[in-house]
Protein backbone atom coordinates (compact mmCIF):
# COMPACT_ATOMS: atom_id res chain seq x y z
CA UNK A 1 0.00 0.00 0.00
CA UNK A 2 2.47 2.62 1.11
CA UNK A 3 4.82 2.15 -1.83
CA UNK A 4 2.39 3.86 -4.19
CA UNK A 5 2.39 7.72 -2.78
CA UNK A 6 3.17 10.82 -4.07
CA UNK A 7 5.04 10.36 -6.96
CA UNK A 8 2.56 9.10 -9.45
CA UNK A 9 0.01 11.50 -8.50
CA UNK A 10 -0.03 14.03 -11.91
CA UNK A 11 0.28 17.66 -11.86
CA UNK A 12 -2.86 18.61 -12.71
CA UNK A 13 -5.68 16.40 -11.55
CA UNK A 14 -7.99 14.52 -14.35
CA UNK A 15 -11.18 15.84 -14.50
CA UNK A 16 -13.38 15.04 -11.58
CA UNK A 17 -17.04 13.64 -12.22
CA UNK A 18 -17.60 17.42 -10.15
CA UNK A 19 -16.48 19.00 -13.25
CA UNK A 20 -19.02 17.92 -15.65
CA UNK A 21 -21.73 19.45 -16.63
CA UNK A 22 -24.53 17.39 -14.84
CA UNK A 23 -27.13 18.74 -17.60
CA UNK A 24 -28.67 15.40 -18.70
CA UNK A 25 -29.51 14.74 -15.43
CA UNK A 26 -31.41 18.21 -14.69
CA UNK A 27 -33.72 17.63 -17.82
CA UNK A 28 -34.39 14.44 -16.59
CA UNK A 29 -35.45 15.79 -13.37
CA UNK A 30 -37.63 18.74 -14.36
CA UNK A 31 -39.01 16.32 -16.97
CA UNK A 32 -39.71 13.89 -13.90
CA UNK A 33 -41.03 16.73 -11.34
CA UNK A 34 -43.47 17.47 -14.53
CA UNK A 35 -45.20 14.20 -15.52
CA UNK A 36 -45.15 13.31 -11.29
CA UNK A 37 -47.16 16.83 -10.88
CA UNK A 38 -49.21 16.36 -13.34
CA UNK A 39 -50.33 12.64 -11.79
CA UNK A 40 -50.84 14.46 -8.77
CA UNK A 41 -53.25 16.88 -10.27
CA UNK A 42 -55.16 14.86 -12.64
CA UNK A 43 -55.83 12.23 -9.34
CA UNK A 44 -56.83 15.37 -7.49
CA UNK A 45 -59.31 16.63 -10.11
CA UNK A 46 -61.77 14.05 -9.93
CA UNK A 47 -61.89 14.53 -5.71
CA UNK A 48 -62.33 17.97 -5.96
CA UNK A 49 -64.75 17.81 -8.21
CA UNK A 50 -66.93 14.69 -6.59
CA UNK A 51 -66.51 16.92 -3.49
CA UNK A 52 -67.12 20.13 -4.70
CA UNK A 53 -70.45 19.05 -6.63
CA UNK A 54 -71.81 17.19 -3.53
CA UNK A 55 -71.33 20.33 -0.95
CA UNK A 56 -72.88 22.30 -3.29
CA UNK A 57 -75.93 20.39 -4.01
CA UNK A 58 -76.31 18.48 -0.88
CA UNK A 59 -74.36 20.70 1.61
CA UNK A 60 -77.87 23.18 2.65
CA UNK A 61 -79.70 20.19 3.60
CA UNK A 62 -76.89 19.06 5.94
CA UNK A 63 -77.11 21.99 7.70
CA UNK A 64 -80.75 21.70 8.90
CA UNK A 65 -80.80 19.57 12.54
CA UNK A 66 -83.77 17.96 11.10
CA UNK A 67 -81.77 15.99 8.86
CA UNK A 68 -79.48 14.59 11.53
CA UNK A 69 -83.04 13.96 13.60
CA UNK A 70 -85.47 13.21 11.62
CA UNK A 71 -86.66 9.73 9.10
CA UNK A 72 -88.27 9.85 5.78
CA UNK A 73 -91.70 8.45 7.57
CA UNK A 74 -94.61 9.70 5.71
CA UNK A 75 -92.69 12.38 3.23
CA UNK A 76 -93.53 11.97 -0.14
CA UNK A 77 -90.65 12.27 -3.31
CA UNK A 78 -92.01 15.70 -4.16
CA UNK A 79 -91.88 17.12 -0.34
CA UNK A 80 -89.49 18.51 1.11
CA UNK A 81 -88.43 17.95 4.30
CA UNK A 82 -87.76 14.76 6.67
CA UNK A 83 -84.02 13.75 7.11
CA UNK A 84 -81.46 11.08 6.85
CA UNK A 85 -81.08 9.27 10.37
CA UNK A 86 -82.99 6.10 9.69
CA UNK A 87 -80.31 5.90 6.91
CA UNK A 88 -77.30 7.05 9.10
CA UNK A 89 -78.28 4.82 12.32
CA UNK A 90 -79.16 1.77 9.77
CA UNK A 91 -75.53 2.04 8.54
CA UNK A 92 -73.95 2.71 11.70
CA UNK A 93 -75.88 -0.19 13.31
CA UNK A 94 -75.42 -2.28 10.21
CA UNK A 95 -71.52 -1.84 10.33
CA UNK A 96 -70.94 -1.79 14.46
CA UNK A 97 -72.34 -5.44 14.51
CA UNK A 98 -70.23 -6.57 11.35
CA UNK A 99 -66.89 -5.28 13.30
CA UNK A 100 -67.96 -7.17 16.10
CA UNK A 101 -68.11 -9.93 14.45
CA UNK A 102 -65.82 -9.81 11.87
CA UNK A 103 -62.32 -7.79 14.08
CA UNK A 104 -61.95 -10.94 16.43
CA UNK A 105 -62.02 -13.38 13.75
CA UNK A 106 -59.27 -10.99 11.89
CA UNK A 107 -57.58 -10.44 14.33
CA UNK A 108 -56.58 -14.15 15.83
CA UNK A 109 -56.26 -14.88 11.72
CA UNK A 110 -53.33 -12.45 11.63
CA UNK A 111 -52.14 -13.71 14.63
CA UNK A 112 -52.07 -16.77 13.56
CA UNK A 113 -50.37 -16.25 10.33
CA UNK A 114 -48.01 -14.32 12.02
CA UNK A 115 -47.06 -15.64 15.15
CA UNK A 116 -47.80 -19.52 14.74
CA UNK A 117 -48.63 -20.37 11.01
CA UNK A 118 -46.04 -22.46 9.19
CA UNK A 119 -46.23 -24.70 6.47
CA UNK A 120 -49.08 -25.80 4.87
CA UNK A 121 -52.05 -24.91 6.11
CA UNK A 122 -50.77 -21.46 6.96
CA UNK A 123 -49.87 -21.19 3.49
CA UNK A 124 -53.86 -22.76 2.01
CA UNK A 125 -55.47 -20.03 5.16
CA UNK A 126 -53.34 -17.32 3.78
CA UNK A 127 -54.25 -17.59 0.45
CA UNK A 128 -58.15 -17.83 1.00
CA UNK A 129 -57.15 -14.65 2.65
CA UNK A 130 -56.44 -13.50 -0.74
CA UNK A 131 -59.34 -15.18 -2.64
CA UNK A 132 -61.69 -13.53 0.19
CA UNK A 133 -59.94 -10.01 -1.07
CA UNK A 134 -61.03 -10.23 -4.85
CA UNK A 135 -64.61 -11.99 -3.93
CA UNK A 136 -66.69 -8.68 -5.47
CA UNK A 137 -69.29 -7.64 -2.97
CA UNK A 138 -72.31 -8.35 -4.98
CA UNK A 139 -70.96 -12.17 -4.72
CA UNK A 140 -70.65 -11.75 -0.92
CA UNK A 141 -74.15 -10.64 -0.94
CA UNK A 142 -75.29 -13.87 -3.33
CA UNK A 143 -73.51 -15.91 -0.90
CA UNK A 144 -75.09 -15.00 2.24
CA UNK A 145 -78.54 -14.67 0.67
CA UNK A 146 -78.69 -18.46 -0.29
CA UNK A 147 -77.56 -19.30 2.91
CA UNK A 148 -79.68 -17.36 5.17
CA UNK A 149 -82.29 -16.79 2.78
CA UNK A 150 -82.56 -19.44 0.28
CA UNK A 151 -81.01 -22.21 2.67
CA UNK A 152 -82.51 -21.62 5.90
CA UNK A 153 -85.40 -19.49 5.07
CA UNK A 154 -84.83 -16.20 7.08
CA UNK A 155 -86.07 -12.69 5.92
CA UNK A 156 -83.86 -10.15 4.60
CA UNK A 157 -83.02 -8.21 7.31
CA UNK A 158 -79.85 -5.87 8.40
CA UNK A 159 -78.30 -8.70 10.05
CA UNK A 160 -77.91 -10.48 6.88
CA UNK A 161 -76.37 -7.31 5.88
CA UNK A 162 -73.65 -7.36 8.70
CA UNK A 163 -73.27 -11.20 7.57
CA UNK A 164 -71.99 -9.82 4.22
CA UNK A 165 -70.43 -6.81 5.13
CA UNK A 166 -68.39 -9.09 7.70
CA UNK A 167 -67.25 -11.28 4.36
CA UNK A 168 -65.77 -7.99 2.92
CA UNK A 169 -64.23 -7.27 6.30
CA UNK A 170 -62.34 -9.97 7.21
CA UNK A 171 -59.79 -10.34 4.62
CA UNK A 172 -59.28 -6.41 4.50
CA UNK A 173 -58.55 -6.42 8.69
CA UNK A 174 -55.80 -9.57 8.33
CA UNK A 175 -53.96 -8.00 5.77
CA UNK A 176 -53.65 -4.54 8.04
CA UNK A 177 -53.44 -6.46 10.85
CA UNK A 178 -50.55 -8.95 10.23
CA UNK A 179 -48.62 -5.97 8.42
CA UNK A 180 -48.92 -4.70 11.71
CA UNK A 181 -47.55 -7.35 13.85
CA UNK A 182 -44.80 -8.18 11.45
CA UNK A 183 -44.06 -4.19 12.01
CA UNK A 184 -43.16 -5.68 15.92
CA UNK A 185 -39.69 -6.28 15.61
CA UNK A 186 -38.42 -9.82 16.03
CA UNK A 187 -35.92 -8.56 19.01
CA UNK A 188 -38.68 -7.75 21.60
CA UNK A 189 -40.51 -11.11 21.28
CA UNK A 190 -36.95 -12.49 21.65
CA UNK A 191 -36.64 -10.33 25.21
CA UNK A 192 -39.63 -11.13 26.44
CA UNK A 193 -38.76 -15.02 25.42
CA UNK A 194 -35.36 -14.66 27.19
CA UNK A 195 -37.16 -13.52 30.60
CA UNK A 196 -39.43 -16.57 30.47
CA UNK A 197 -42.21 -15.65 29.31
CA UNK A 198 -44.45 -17.42 27.76
CA UNK A 199 -45.19 -17.45 23.71
CA UNK A 200 -49.24 -16.43 24.86
CA UNK A 201 -48.42 -13.98 27.14
CA UNK A 202 -45.63 -12.09 24.95
CA UNK A 203 -48.35 -12.09 21.98
CA UNK A 204 -50.99 -11.09 24.17
CA UNK A 205 -48.85 -8.24 26.36
CA UNK A 206 -46.04 -7.40 24.10
CA UNK A 207 -47.06 -7.72 20.79
CA UNK A 208 -50.25 -6.93 20.42
CA UNK A 209 -49.84 -3.48 22.98
CA UNK A 210 -46.83 -2.51 20.41
CA UNK A 211 -48.90 -3.12 17.36
CA UNK A 212 -52.38 -1.64 18.95
CA UNK A 213 -52.64 1.87 17.56
CA UNK A 214 -51.58 0.22 13.76
CA UNK A 215 -54.61 -2.65 14.37
CA UNK A 216 -57.24 0.02 15.35
CA UNK A 217 -56.28 2.16 12.24
CA UNK A 218 -56.57 -0.86 10.24
CA UNK A 219 -60.01 -1.70 11.53
CA UNK A 220 -61.09 1.76 11.37
CA UNK A 221 -59.95 1.60 7.68
CA UNK A 222 -61.70 -1.65 7.07
CA UNK A 223 -65.02 -0.16 8.66
CA UNK A 224 -65.04 2.56 6.22
CA UNK A 225 -64.44 0.68 3.35
CA UNK A 226 -67.31 -1.67 4.14
CA UNK A 227 -69.97 1.25 5.24
CA UNK A 228 -70.18 2.46 1.99
CA UNK A 229 -70.88 -1.37 0.31
CA UNK A 230 -73.94 -1.03 -1.38
CA UNK A 231 -74.81 -4.65 -3.20
CA UNK A 232 -74.88 -6.27 0.15
CA UNK A 233 -77.94 -3.70 0.72
CA UNK A 234 -79.52 -4.15 -2.66
CA UNK A 235 -79.31 -8.01 -2.08
CA UNK A 236 -80.46 -8.34 1.78
CA UNK A 237 -81.62 -4.87 2.53
CA UNK A 238 -84.62 -3.47 1.87
CA UNK A 239 -85.14 0.07 2.30
CA UNK A 240 -87.60 1.52 4.74
CA UNK A 241 -88.11 5.20 5.28
CA UNK A 242 -89.18 4.49 8.82
CA UNK A 243 -86.59 4.64 11.64
CA UNK A 244 -85.64 0.78 12.32
CA UNK A 245 -83.54 -0.18 15.13
CA UNK A 246 -83.81 -3.48 15.42
CA UNK A 247 -81.36 -5.63 13.37
CA UNK A 248 -83.34 -8.90 13.61
CA UNK A 249 -86.74 -7.83 11.86
CA UNK A 250 -87.91 -5.73 9.28
CA UNK A 251 -86.34 -3.54 6.42
CA UNK A 252 -83.95 -1.87 7.51
CA UNK A 253 -82.71 2.04 5.90
CA UNK A 254 -78.93 2.82 5.20
CA UNK A 255 -76.97 5.37 3.22
CA UNK A 256 -76.02 3.53 -0.20
CA UNK A 257 -80.15 2.20 -0.21
CA UNK A 258 -81.23 5.63 0.66
CA UNK A 259 -79.36 7.29 -2.28
CA UNK A 260 -80.62 4.44 -4.46
CA UNK A 261 -84.19 4.85 -3.32
CA UNK A 262 -83.77 8.56 -4.60
CA UNK A 263 -82.06 8.79 -7.11
CA UNK A 264 -84.95 6.86 -9.32
CA UNK A 265 -87.18 9.86 -8.32
CA UNK A 266 -86.74 12.63 -11.37
CA UNK A 267 -88.07 15.12 -8.94
CA UNK A 268 -85.92 17.61 -6.71
CA UNK A 269 -86.46 17.16 -3.34
CA UNK A 270 -85.46 13.82 -3.66
CA UNK A 271 -82.81 14.37 -5.66
CA UNK A 272 -81.61 16.93 -3.24
CA UNK A 273 -82.00 14.39 -0.50
CA UNK A 274 -79.29 12.11 -2.94
CA UNK A 275 -76.81 14.25 -2.62
CA UNK A 276 -77.32 15.35 0.75
CA UNK A 277 -76.99 12.10 1.58
CA UNK A 278 -73.93 11.42 -0.58
CA UNK A 279 -72.35 14.09 1.24
CA UNK A 280 -73.69 12.79 4.61
CA UNK A 281 -71.91 8.75 3.92
CA UNK A 282 -68.69 10.88 2.47
CA UNK A 283 -68.60 12.66 6.22
CA UNK A 284 -69.30 9.68 8.02
CA UNK A 285 -66.46 7.67 5.89
CA UNK A 286 -64.37 10.54 6.44
CA UNK A 287 -64.34 10.70 10.20
CA UNK A 288 -63.63 7.43 10.36
CA UNK A 289 -60.34 7.70 8.34
CA UNK A 290 -59.40 10.78 10.66
CA UNK A 291 -60.17 8.63 13.82
CA UNK A 292 -58.14 6.31 12.38
CA UNK A 293 -55.23 8.82 11.57
CA UNK A 294 -55.49 10.34 14.77
CA UNK A 295 -55.49 6.91 16.68
CA UNK A 296 -52.16 6.10 14.63
CA UNK A 297 -50.37 9.25 15.65
CA UNK A 298 -51.70 9.93 19.15
CA UNK A 299 -50.79 5.90 20.38
CA UNK A 300 -47.51 6.04 18.30
CA UNK A 301 -44.62 4.32 20.17
CA UNK A 302 -43.44 7.39 22.50
CA UNK A 303 -40.08 8.30 22.32
CA UNK B 1 -27.08 -18.60 43.22
CA UNK B 2 -24.66 -19.16 40.07
CA UNK B 3 -24.66 -22.03 38.80
CA UNK B 4 -21.88 -23.77 36.80
CA UNK B 5 -22.60 -24.90 33.31
CA UNK B 6 -21.37 -27.78 31.48
CA UNK B 7 -21.33 -28.77 27.59
CA UNK B 8 -21.49 -31.92 26.49
CA UNK B 9 -20.69 -32.73 22.33
CA UNK B 10 -23.07 -30.20 21.48
CA UNK B 11 -23.99 -30.01 17.53
CA UNK B 12 -26.54 -27.40 16.88
CA UNK B 13 -28.78 -27.03 13.31
CA UNK B 14 -30.62 -25.01 11.41
CA UNK B 15 -33.22 -27.40 9.78
CA UNK B 16 -30.83 -30.07 8.30
CA UNK B 17 -27.26 -27.45 8.47
CA UNK B 18 -24.91 -28.15 10.80
CA UNK B 19 -23.94 -24.81 12.38
CA UNK B 20 -21.84 -25.80 15.15
CA UNK B 21 -20.05 -28.84 15.88
CA UNK B 22 -19.06 -31.00 18.91
CA UNK B 23 -18.65 -28.63 21.60
CA UNK B 24 -17.60 -29.65 25.11
CA UNK B 25 -16.64 -26.77 27.73
CA UNK B 26 -17.60 -26.21 31.19
CA UNK B 27 -18.05 -22.84 33.19
CA UNK B 28 -17.42 -22.29 36.60
CA UNK B 29 -20.21 -20.62 38.56
CA UNK B 30 -19.53 -16.79 39.05
CA UNK B 31 -17.02 -16.30 36.33
CA UNK B 32 -17.19 -14.53 33.25
CA UNK B 33 -16.51 -17.00 29.76
CA UNK B 34 -15.71 -14.77 26.40
CA UNK B 35 -16.40 -15.96 23.32
CA UNK B 36 -14.37 -14.61 20.11
CA UNK B 37 -14.32 -15.61 16.56
CA UNK B 38 -14.94 -14.24 12.75
CA UNK B 39 -18.22 -13.96 12.01
CA UNK B 40 -20.74 -17.11 11.22
CA UNK B 41 -18.48 -18.88 13.32
CA UNK B 42 -21.27 -20.02 15.29
CA UNK B 43 -20.28 -18.35 18.70
CA UNK B 44 -24.18 -16.28 18.94
CA UNK B 45 -25.95 -19.56 18.01
CA UNK B 46 -24.14 -21.84 20.59
CA UNK B 47 -24.60 -19.00 23.15
CA UNK B 48 -28.67 -19.42 22.09
CA UNK B 49 -28.37 -22.85 22.97
CA UNK B 50 -27.56 -22.13 26.42
CA UNK B 51 -30.82 -20.91 27.04
CA UNK B 52 -32.73 -23.01 24.51
CA UNK B 53 -33.30 -19.12 22.62
CA UNK B 54 -31.84 -21.38 19.55
CA UNK B 55 -35.33 -23.04 19.19
CA UNK B 56 -37.62 -20.10 18.80
CA UNK B 57 -36.25 -19.88 14.96
CA UNK B 58 -37.81 -22.27 12.72
CA UNK B 59 -36.05 -25.36 12.50
CA UNK B 60 -33.49 -24.51 15.06
CA UNK B 61 -32.83 -28.05 17.25
CA UNK B 62 -29.75 -29.02 19.14
CA UNK B 63 -28.17 -32.48 19.61
CA UNK B 64 -26.03 -33.52 22.59
CA UNK B 65 -26.37 -32.14 26.35
CA UNK B 66 -26.18 -28.72 28.41
CA UNK B 67 -26.25 -28.85 31.84
CA UNK B 68 -27.22 -26.64 34.64
CA UNK B 69 -25.71 -27.71 37.84
CA UNK B 70 -25.78 -31.45 36.38
CA UNK B 71 -29.53 -31.03 35.34
CA UNK B 72 -29.49 -31.44 31.62
CA UNK B 73 -31.61 -28.70 30.05
CA UNK B 74 -32.73 -30.64 26.87
CA UNK B 75 -34.11 -33.55 28.83
CA UNK B 76 -37.78 -34.42 28.19
CA UNK B 77 -39.26 -33.10 30.87
CA UNK B 78 -37.52 -29.47 31.40
CA UNK B 79 -39.44 -26.53 29.79
CA UNK B 80 -37.70 -24.31 27.61
CA UNK B 81 -39.79 -21.28 29.27
CA UNK B 82 -38.55 -22.36 32.83
CA UNK B 83 -35.30 -22.58 31.58
CA UNK B 84 -35.19 -19.03 29.88
CA UNK B 85 -36.28 -18.09 33.52
CA UNK B 86 -33.14 -19.48 34.86
CA UNK B 87 -30.56 -18.42 31.65
CA UNK B 88 -31.59 -14.85 31.22
CA UNK B 89 -30.21 -12.86 28.27
CA UNK B 90 -28.89 -9.60 27.17
CA UNK B 91 -28.87 -9.04 23.10
CA UNK B 92 -26.66 -6.97 20.59
CA UNK B 93 -29.32 -3.92 20.20
CA UNK B 94 -30.67 -2.60 23.83
CA UNK B 95 -34.81 -3.94 23.21
CA UNK B 96 -36.31 -1.77 25.43
CA UNK B 97 -40.52 -2.66 25.54
CA UNK B 98 -41.56 0.36 23.75
CA UNK B 99 -45.04 0.50 25.33
CA UNK B 100 -44.16 0.40 28.55
CA UNK B 101 -41.68 2.63 31.42
CA UNK B 102 -38.43 2.49 32.60
CA UNK B 103 -40.35 0.97 35.52
CA UNK B 104 -42.62 -1.55 33.63
CA UNK B 105 -39.68 -2.40 31.68
CA UNK B 106 -37.62 -3.75 34.65
CA UNK B 107 -40.46 -5.33 35.90
CA UNK B 108 -42.38 -7.04 32.48
CA UNK B 109 -40.71 -10.05 33.34
CA UNK B 110 -41.77 -10.67 37.12
CA UNK B 111 -45.23 -9.30 36.04
CA UNK B 112 -45.68 -11.89 33.05
CA UNK B 113 -44.97 -14.22 35.22
CA UNK B 114 -47.35 -13.77 37.32
CA UNK B 115 -46.35 -11.39 40.11
CA UNK B 116 -48.24 -8.98 41.20
CA UNK B 117 -46.99 -7.93 44.68
CA UNK B 118 -46.75 -4.35 44.28
CA UNK B 119 -43.98 -3.95 47.20
CA UNK B 120 -42.08 -6.70 46.20
CA UNK B 121 -41.81 -5.38 42.60
CA UNK B 122 -40.72 -1.76 43.38
CA UNK B 123 -38.31 -3.36 45.66
CA UNK B 124 -36.84 -5.86 42.94
CA UNK B 125 -36.87 -2.92 40.31
CA UNK B 126 -34.58 -0.76 42.56
CA UNK B 127 -32.66 -3.19 43.25
CA UNK B 128 -31.87 -4.79 39.54
CA UNK B 129 -31.70 -0.60 38.18
CA UNK B 130 -29.11 -0.57 41.01
CA UNK B 131 -27.85 -3.59 40.29
CA UNK B 132 -27.53 -2.39 36.60
CA UNK B 133 -25.52 0.96 37.73
CA UNK B 134 -28.82 2.70 36.18
CA UNK B 135 -30.73 3.51 39.37
CA UNK B 136 -29.47 7.25 40.06
CA UNK B 137 -29.90 8.34 36.09
CA UNK B 138 -33.01 7.04 35.86
CA UNK B 139 -34.73 7.03 39.95
CA UNK B 140 -36.66 10.62 39.13
CA UNK B 141 -38.12 9.14 35.55
CA UNK B 142 -39.19 5.50 36.31
CA UNK B 143 -42.42 6.49 34.51
CA UNK B 144 -40.93 8.01 31.23
CA UNK B 145 -40.68 5.68 28.50
CA UNK B 146 -38.11 3.28 28.02
CA UNK B 147 -37.01 4.01 24.33
CA UNK B 148 -36.15 7.64 25.48
CA UNK B 149 -32.90 6.76 26.95
CA UNK B 150 -29.51 6.95 25.44
CA UNK B 151 -28.37 3.89 23.87
CA UNK B 152 -26.21 2.60 26.29
CA UNK B 153 -28.43 3.30 29.07
CA UNK B 154 -31.26 1.05 27.27
CA UNK B 155 -28.71 -1.43 27.28
CA UNK B 156 -28.11 -0.98 30.99
CA UNK B 157 -31.79 -1.18 31.29
CA UNK B 158 -32.20 -4.39 29.38
CA UNK B 159 -29.52 -5.76 32.06
CA UNK B 160 -31.73 -4.75 34.92
CA UNK B 161 -34.74 -6.19 32.92
CA UNK B 162 -33.15 -9.44 32.74
CA UNK B 163 -31.68 -9.45 36.32
CA UNK B 164 -34.54 -8.81 37.66
CA UNK B 165 -36.26 -12.14 36.87
CA UNK B 166 -33.04 -13.67 39.24
CA UNK B 167 -31.54 -15.62 36.53
CA UNK B 168 -28.49 -18.12 38.13
CA UNK B 169 -26.55 -17.37 34.28
CA UNK B 170 -26.51 -14.65 32.01
CA UNK B 171 -25.69 -14.47 28.48
CA UNK B 172 -24.80 -11.37 26.36
CA UNK B 173 -24.64 -11.59 23.02
CA UNK B 174 -22.61 -8.84 21.95
CA UNK B 175 -24.04 -6.03 24.24
CA UNK B 176 -21.55 -3.64 23.41
CA UNK B 177 -21.14 -3.32 19.87
CA UNK B 178 -24.10 -0.88 19.24
CA UNK B 179 -22.55 1.55 22.13
CA UNK B 180 -20.29 3.89 22.05
CA UNK B 181 -16.65 3.69 24.04
CA UNK B 182 -17.88 5.49 27.54
CA UNK B 183 -21.37 3.29 27.18
CA UNK B 184 -19.17 0.30 26.74
CA UNK B 185 -17.12 1.20 29.33
CA UNK B 186 -19.79 1.53 31.78
CA UNK B 187 -21.35 -1.99 30.55
CA UNK B 188 -17.88 -3.88 30.88
CA UNK B 189 -17.83 -2.21 34.93
CA UNK B 190 -21.10 -3.51 35.52
CA UNK B 191 -20.14 -7.13 34.52
CA UNK B 192 -17.39 -7.18 36.80
CA UNK B 193 -19.91 -6.09 39.46
CA UNK B 194 -22.52 -9.25 38.16
CA UNK B 195 -19.75 -11.72 38.63
CA UNK B 196 -20.11 -12.14 41.69
CA UNK B 197 -23.83 -13.06 41.83
CA UNK B 198 -24.38 -14.51 37.97
CA UNK B 199 -22.60 -16.93 35.88
CA UNK B 200 -21.80 -14.63 32.98
CA UNK B 201 -20.66 -16.00 28.97
CA UNK B 202 -20.16 -12.94 27.02
CA UNK B 203 -20.04 -13.16 23.01
CA UNK B 204 -17.52 -10.11 21.51
CA UNK B 205 -16.10 -8.95 18.60
CA UNK B 206 -13.78 -7.09 20.61
CA UNK B 207 -10.94 -8.34 21.74
CA UNK B 208 -9.64 -6.26 24.05
CA UNK B 209 -12.98 -6.07 25.92
CA UNK B 210 -12.60 -10.25 26.21
CA UNK B 211 -9.36 -9.49 27.63
CA UNK B 212 -10.84 -6.90 30.67
CA UNK B 213 -13.86 -8.37 31.14
CA UNK B 214 -13.20 -12.31 31.37
CA UNK B 215 -11.90 -15.08 33.12
CA UNK B 216 -11.71 -17.88 30.66
CA UNK B 217 -12.24 -17.20 26.67
CA UNK B 218 -13.36 -19.83 24.23
CA UNK B 219 -12.21 -19.14 20.68
CA UNK B 220 -14.51 -20.30 17.95
CA UNK B 221 -13.70 -20.89 14.07
CA UNK B 222 -14.76 -22.19 11.05
CA UNK B 223 -12.95 -24.00 8.69
CA UNK B 224 -15.11 -22.74 5.36
CA UNK B 225 -18.55 -20.67 4.97
CA UNK B 226 -20.89 -23.84 5.00
CA UNK B 227 -19.00 -25.92 7.52
CA UNK B 228 -20.04 -25.77 11.23
CA UNK B 229 -18.20 -24.06 13.53
CA UNK B 230 -16.05 -25.26 16.15
CA UNK B 231 -14.71 -24.67 19.59
CA UNK B 232 -11.00 -24.55 18.53
CA UNK B 233 -9.79 -23.36 22.03
CA UNK B 234 -11.10 -22.99 25.52
CA UNK B 235 -8.30 -21.39 28.60
CA UNK B 236 -8.15 -18.96 30.74
CA UNK B 237 -7.86 -15.70 29.04
CA UNK B 238 -4.56 -14.42 30.03
CA UNK B 239 -2.75 -17.93 28.24
CA UNK B 240 -5.36 -16.91 25.43
CA UNK B 241 -4.37 -13.93 24.90
CA UNK B 242 -0.68 -14.18 26.03
CA UNK B 243 0.45 -17.99 24.50
CA UNK B 244 -2.79 -19.56 23.17
CA UNK B 245 -1.89 -23.55 22.74
CA UNK B 246 -3.36 -23.51 19.16
CA UNK B 247 -1.84 -22.08 16.15
CA UNK B 248 -5.50 -20.72 14.43
CA UNK B 249 -6.47 -19.01 18.28
CA UNK B 250 -2.95 -17.01 17.93
CA UNK B 251 -3.16 -16.14 14.35
CA UNK B 252 -6.64 -14.54 15.17
CA UNK B 253 -5.85 -12.58 18.20
CA UNK B 254 -2.91 -11.29 16.45
CA UNK B 255 -4.60 -9.85 13.30
CA UNK B 256 -3.14 -12.30 10.87
CA UNK B 257 -6.10 -14.32 10.58
CA UNK B 258 -7.68 -15.25 7.06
Amino acid sequence: MSTVTQDVRPETPPASPMDRPARSREIKNVIATVVMWLAFLIAVIPLIWILGTVLAKGGNLLLDSHWWLNSQRGITNREVGGGAYHAIIGTLLQAVVCAVIAVPIAVFTAIYLVEYGRGRFARVVSFMVDILTGIPSIVAALFIFAVWVTTLKQDRIGFAVSLSLVLLMIPVVVRSTEEMLKLVPNELREASYALGVPKYKTISRIVLPTAFSGIITGILLGLARVMGETAPLLVLGPYSKSINTDLFSGFMAALPTMINQDRSEAVDPAVNRVWAAALTLIILVMLLNIAGRLIARLSKVSK
Amino acid sequence: MAQRIDVKDLNVFYGSFKAVEDVSMSVEPRTVTAFIGPSGCGKSTFLRTLNRMHEVIAGGRVEGSVALNGRDLYAKDVDPVAVRRTVGMVFQRPNPFPTMTIFDNVAAGMRLNGERNKKLLAERVEHSLRGANLWNEVKDRLNKPGAGLSGGQQQRLCIARAIAVQPQVLLMDEPCSALDPISTMAIEDLINDLKSEFTIVIVTHNMQQAARVSDQTAFFNLAATGKPGRLIELNDTTKIFSNPSEKATEDYISGRFG
